[in-house]
């Protein structure tokens, strides 16, 4: 994380100095004291990341093709051979669940990045301005919310054929920005009025520089934890769209669709690690998301009513 | 307070018409072409104009969108153009489904949460609060697709408490259709379950800290009778406001449950429409399911305005 936050409860927050170069770099200074954020944030983390290594280096793996089938190892269990076993038409499952596993990441991440970078600039400027500017961009961001999300996603993946990853990622990216920008205009809207901000405007601050350097360090706490949760929301909505069969084509392997096709034909009778793997997977990706976000909040101080 | 009431139905009316503008405009200016899976086999230029006239898919986006919302208005929803079912009578018998998950998902929730957030609240941070507040936190991050199909594996598929699929409707038996709604419902509300014990739980904390409920102790009450008859109704305030916002989501939340189940509720034809480019069918069931939506989350908000006063001054 970039530019930590007040070290304590009750510190001031960053750039409420104002008055000289001395303060400033006496508030830098405090800055790097914060409180840590604990062993479990970044075990967590470190899980995350390895998970994502594992996908994005998946092809340097030596990994069986996760859509080469073989007939002469049908609904293998877990073993030597394939670590995780087969499914029943003989394809490996650890590189099925790897595989599968790019789509949720990518869905997961990509469009928070998006959110975060076009709803989140969007936020502290609309915070900031105020007024018609302020009340625009409110309310399209409400109308978008105002939509539940799985049925809008349904809907338009429905009729935009052929469905592909990009899409998918398009669409949760408008979600996800007008989410954060809600989150980021919240948190925002606090600091507007005080002292720091105003002693900037003061000494003749340009907008972007008041945006970057006084606003955004404040607002990073509660909106890197709601951006955890989002990640791990659009992983759920994208398993739950595998689930309907509305995610990606087949036979790209999704973590959702490994599971639905493993619930089907008594599939979860005769071979239930089809549908344990990529469930284990998702549960502990998630957990870790989860926590991340939960562990965030209490070293920050974040409160829950506000995400 | 008539005011608040005005504002808040005009606002409802605003958000309900954008939300009819975004369904029409979603389904139709995404490609694809409905007159395809008409026609089928007898896809000539000239019966396919026939039939966009007919469907009134010649004329302009604007007053296609003018026709169909004055229909809606008027209480017409339209009909499928290959079942020749109607959207409201699909709705007839999907909807009551959906229903039936959730208010029974709730009940399972509310039954599980309030017990576990009431022994937890007497002794925070020991180790059944620890454990309780562990175990919620993991079921919350547990989607639907992943604990359903574990549910189902274990007392579906080896333990045979519970069929795997299907419904039983109301009218063939109250035990069976419960038997049948449970895993589905016990699984939708698994998350709920998560959020009713933390919102419960930090209240009834602070409400364990008023003299009331000192002097209550120190007349001798019991404390079950207290935390029961005392100290639940002050605490449940925020839980009933979460609780509407909850319910809300959950009504996307059952469609996910109704795939993992096969149960024909909303979702499953909706897909099924999807599948067969019925695009009046899913317009219809889509603006049902939003609007549906939009009101239980207004009507979640003003019953947090009118339990909070708190909220309505910020």
């Amino acid at each position: 994380m970039p530019e930590g936050p007040p070290a304590a409860l009750g510190a001031p927050p960053v750039g409420e100095t104002g008055e000289g170069q001395a303060l400033l770099a006496a508030a830098t200074r405090r800055r790097s004291t914060r409180r840590p954020l604990g062993v479990v944030f970044w075990i967590c983390a470190s899980w995350v990341a390895l998970m994502a290594a594992l996908a994005v280096f998946a092809s340097l793996l030596h990994l069986t093709s996760p859509t080469a089938q073989n007939y002469s190892a049908v609904q293998v269990g877990p073993g030597v051979h394939h670590l995780f076993g087969t499914d029943d038409l003989g394809r490996d499952l650890l590189s099925r669940v790897i595989f599968g596993s790019r789509v949720s990441l990518v869905v997961g991440f990509a469009p928070i990045a998006v959110g975060l970078l076009v709803g989140g600039s969007l936020g502290l400027w609309a915070a900031f301005r105020g007024k018609a500017a302020d009340a625009v961009v409110s309310a399209v961001s409400f109308t978008v919310l105002a939509y539940p999300a799985l049925l809008a996603i349904i809907v338009i993946q429905a009729f935009w054929l052929p469905r592909a990853l990009w899409k998918l990622v398009i669409i949760f990216s408008v979600i996800a920005s007008a989410l954060l920008f809600v989150v980021v205009r919240a948190a925002a809207l606090s600091y507007v009025n005080r002292e720091f901000v105003l002693a900037a405007k003061a000494m003749g601050a340009r907008t972007h520089r008041i945006l970057l350097r006084e606003l955004l360090p404040n607002v990073v706490p509660a909106t890197a934890a709601f951006a955890l949760i989002g990640v791990a929301t659009a992983i759920i909505l994208e398993g739950s769209l595998a689930y309907l069969g509305l995610s990606v084509s087949l036979p790209t392997p999704s973590l959702g669709n490994l599971i639905n096709e493993g619930t089907g034909q008594n599939l979860l009778q005769s071979d239930p690690w089809i549908t344990l793997w990529p469930a284990l997977y998702i549960f502990l990706l998630l957990i870790a998301l989860n926590l991340m976000a939960d562990r965030l909040r209490a070293a920050f101080d974040v409160g829950e009513g506000r995400l | 307070m008539l005011r608040f009431a005005a504002t808040r139905l005009l606002r409802l009316v605003v958000i309900i018409f954008l939300v009819s503008v975004g369904t029409f405009f979603v389904v139709h200016l995404l490609p694809g072409d409905p007159t395809v899976a008409i026609l089928g086999p007898n896809d000539t230029p000239s019966a396919r104009a026939e039939l966009l006239k007919q469907l009134g898919l010649n004329k302009g986006l604007l007053a296609q969108y003018g026709t169909w919302i004055s229909n809606v208005v008027h209480g017409n929803l339209g009909a499928s153009f290959l079942t020749k079912q109607t959207v409201a009578n699909a709705l007839g018998e999907a909807v009551p489904i959906d229903l039936e998950l959730i208010v029974f998902s709730q009940v399972i929730a509310f039954v599980i949460a309030v017990p576990l957030a009431m022994v937890a609240a007497l002794r925070p941070n020991r180790a059944f609060d620890q454990s309780a507040t562990v175990t919620t936190f993991g079921l919350y991050g547990l989607p639907a697709f992943v604990i359903g199909p574990l549910l189902v594996l274990g007392l579906a598929v080896h333990g045979h408490v519970f069929p795997a699929t299907g419904w039983t409707r109301l009218s063939q038996g109250l035990g069976s259709n419960l038997r049948s709604a449970f895993l589905p419902s016990l699984v939708l509300g698994l998350g709920s379950i998560a959020i009713y014990y933390r919102l419960l739980r930090a209240d009834m904390i602070s409400t364990l800290q008023e003299d009331f409920v000192v002097m209550a102790r120190s007349k001798g009450l019991s404390t079950p009778y207290l935390m029961v008859r005392h100290v639940l109704r002050p605490s449940s305030l925020t839980l009933a406001a979460g609780a509407g916002i909850n319910i809300g989501t959950l009504f996307t939340g059952a469609f996910v449950v109704e795939a993992l189940f096969s149960l024909p509720g909303v979702a499953y034809i909706l897909v099924q429409s999807i599948y067969s480019d019925d695009y009046l069918m899913v317009q219809g069931m889509a603006l049902v399911a939003a609007v549906a939506f939009v009101v239980i989350i207004q009507l979640a908000e003003v019953v947090q305005l009118v339990l909070d006063p708190r909220i309505r001054r910020a």
